[in-house]
């Protein structure tokens, strides 16, 4: 099996990597592989494509209200998959796909396994996939397709669980920066502490922070650490911002970028 | 242990679990590894039921009902919940979480609510213990609440309304959860239903388990025999329920009846009837039946309780449905209504919307002569008022 994209990022760029967040079907329903362009294009990293969820429990509003946009806008996970055919000719930095156990569920595990595998996703985030579902029902899964799980570790983590779950990921961890919902607003500085334990830890996986990183400082000093950063609400409230009317998703995501990584 | 209680891991079958972001994992297992060792504690157990006594008036009466055992020919004794402090069986919960939440060192509780009533019985538990209270309320049940929105104002709580989505009893939740993530520390999160994820479902049956013991016990003294042939109560989330068929789930001879709110009709598009229209799914941190889109989204349940107003049930419900030890019906809010009036004018006691639900469930059932029924009577109606007075004009 070839290389996962993720792994190869992380050998190739260790430190400083930009993880960016977007909602799948916003900032309408078509805008999927737009939005995930002007991110490949702006310099990004590697990107986290959320899948809409009518009740997620992990976001803040502004997340949510995005999803609910996508919702209303008729976005589903079967039309998420076939807008994502083919996207590998145009999009080569790793993709993970980011949502709810439910929705996945009712897609089918096994189903929606392949289809990410087949059309060149590389890893998943759902948060609300416990530990013990994961190593008895899931992980074969994962592993037969090819594809990642992130789990995400918190301040409030144990580091005995801390362990666990890094035993358990594959291709990074998701450090959330503090015990909260997305896009809250936070000082970095006042995380140093965790992010330095993570750092002395000697994880097998690289860490990326995730959680209140905004700017260019939020991002630097998450950076400090850790392997890299994600930014989500920031990007949606850029793309749903005032400034974004009228502009082009391409200049409003390469201007939200500069903001980041000048 | 029984084939219905909670295992190890948190399932009834295959329903139940903690689905749960790790935001929620330090909370969840703090009050998993301690709730069962907390209740069994006996300084818990005495304040637990010396307040059960004391202040919200147990042991409830099993009335017989003799005017509506006539009509249906078989006897039919109702659970008097309705005459708990603060007018619903929630505050046998509530009351059992404040005191395991103070056990916890916690200083922060939040709930959320449907109807109001859990809202009022956990205002009414902080006001009792000094604690600051916070309750999630769907907008659109703020409005149509307000007696109960007065209440937990007028108890100190804060009343947060949730704007999002239904906002309905879903929602509430939804921010509650939200809230609790945000507040990892110092707060304890009342979940006034038995769903959510391990151990609430089981911790909430627990403590609504009074309910079932004082019937065996009142059956026993009135007729002669502990058990009962059937058990009747509504369900939404299905507390109450719960508690009504806890100390029956091992007794086979007696028939577990549950009512959901079927709305304007089970396939009208406004419906809470879960069992009917749910399909095995994730909602709130549990597996459960869960009333959704092809695509999994959540749907909006429409009953015109708003204490049944929710498009989950708990998964123990869930698994008294899927292995059939456990009958689901469903009663509309035409039949409710109707239920309510004529148990106000047979029997002088205005019901709750929700307990009505129970009520015309009996409608439904092969009555005879050698049963005894036991409908759990959840909750009183002033409340419900205002629906009852615009079904009047």
């Amino acid at each position: 099996m070839s290389t996962n994209r993720i792994d190869a990022l992380f050998t190739r760029r260790p430190k400083g990597v930009l993880n960016v967040y977007c909602t799948a079907g916003f900032p309408h329903r078509d805008a999927t592989l737009e939005v995930m362009q002007s991110l490949q294009a702006s310099g990004v990293d590697m990107i986290e494509l959320g899948m809409p969820y009518s009740d997620p429990l992990a976001d803040g509003p502004v997340i949510q209200a995005s999803s609910m946009t996508a919702i209303e806008g008729g976005m589903t996970t079967k039309l998420l998959f076939e807008q994502l055919q083919g996207f590998r000719e145009r999009i080569q930095v790793p993709v993970l796909l980011m949502g709810y156990l439910n929705t996945v569920m009712q897609y089918g595990f096994e189903r929606f396994c392949a289809d990410a595998a087949a059309v060149g996703i590389d890893g998943l985030i759902l948060p609300d996939l416990p530990m013990h579902e994961y190593e008895t029902l899931y992980a074969p899964v994962l592993q037969r397709h090819g594809l990642h799980l992130i789990f995400l570790v918190t301040p409030e983590t144990s580091p005995e669980r801390i362990r666990q779950l890094d035993a358990l990921s594959t291709g990074f961890l998701y450090a959330v920066s503090s015990s909260s919902t997305t896009g809250r607003d936070k000082d970095m500085g006042d995380q140093q502490a965790y992010f330095r334990r993570l750092e002395g830890m000697g994880l097998r996986n690289p860490v990326l922070v995730g959680f209140g990183i905004k700017d260019a400082a939020t991002f630097t000093a998450a950076c400090a650490h850790t392997n890299g950063a994600i930014i989500g609400t920031a990007f949606i409230r850029a793309l749903k911002g005032p400034e974004a009317a009228g502009a082009s998703i391409a200049d409003v995501t390469r201007g939200f970028i500069k903001t980041i990584r000048p | 242990m029984s084939v219905y209680s909670v295992d190890t891991n948190g399932y009834y079958g295959q329903f139940g679990g903690a689905f749960i972001p790790e935001m929620l994992y330090p909370n969840v297992e703090e009050l998993r590894g301690r709730y069962l060792e907390i209740i069994r504690e006996p300084g818990f157990q005495q304040e637990f039921q010396q307040l059960l006594r004391d202040y919200v008036g147990r042991p409830t009466p099993l009335y017989f009902a003799r005017r509506t055992s006539e009509r249906f020919g078989t006897r039919i004794f109702l659970k008097r919940e309705d005459l708990c402090h603060t007018g619903a069986h929630k505050v046998n919960n509530t009351i059992g979480q404040i005191l395991l939440a103070r056990r916890l060192g916690k200083k922060r509780i939040i709930a959320e609510t449907g109807a109001g009533q859990h809202g009022v019985a956990t205002a009414t538990v902080c006001a009792l213990m000094g604690m600051e209270c916070i309750v999630f309320m769907g907008a659109k049940d703020i409005e149509r609440q307000a007696p109960n929105v007065a209440r937990m104002r007028m108890l100190g709580a804060h009343v947060e309304p949730a704007l999002s989505g239904s906002q309905t009893l879903k929602d509430a939740t939804n921010e509650a959860i939200r809230d609790w993530i945000n507040h990892p520390v110092d707060t304890h999160y009342i979940i006034g239903s038995v769903v959510g994820p391990h151990p609430y479902p089981d911790m909430v049956a627990r403590f609504q388990s009074v309910i079932s013991e004082e019937i065996r016990k009142q059956l026993k003294e009135t007729t002669g025999s502990e058990l009962p042939t059937k058990v009747i109560a509504c369900v939404g989330g299905g507390s109450n329920a719960a508690g009504t068929f806890y100390h029956f789930l091992d007794e086979p001879s007696v028939e577990l009846i549950a009512v959901e709110a079927a709305g304007e009709g089970v396939h009208s598009g406004h419906s809470a009837a879960t069992t009917q229209l749910g399909r095995d799914g994730i909602l709130h941190g549990s597996r459960s039946l869960v009333m959704q889109t092809e695509d999994g989204q959540v749907l909006e349940a429409h009953s015109i309780s708003a204490g049944l107003d929710y498009p989950g049930i708990g998964p123990l419900h869930a698994h008294l449905f899927a292995t059939g030890r456990g009958r689901y019906l469903s009663a509309t809010d035409e039949e409710a209504v109707t239920a309510a009036f004529d148990l106000a004018r047979t029997e002088g006691i205005i019901p709750a919307l929700e307990s009505s639900h129970a009520l015309a469930g009996l409608h439904q059932l092969d009555l005879s002569p050698n049963d005894t029924v036991v409908l759990c009577l959840s909750g009183r109606g002033d409340k419900d008022m205002q629906a009852y007075m615009n079904h009047m004009k």
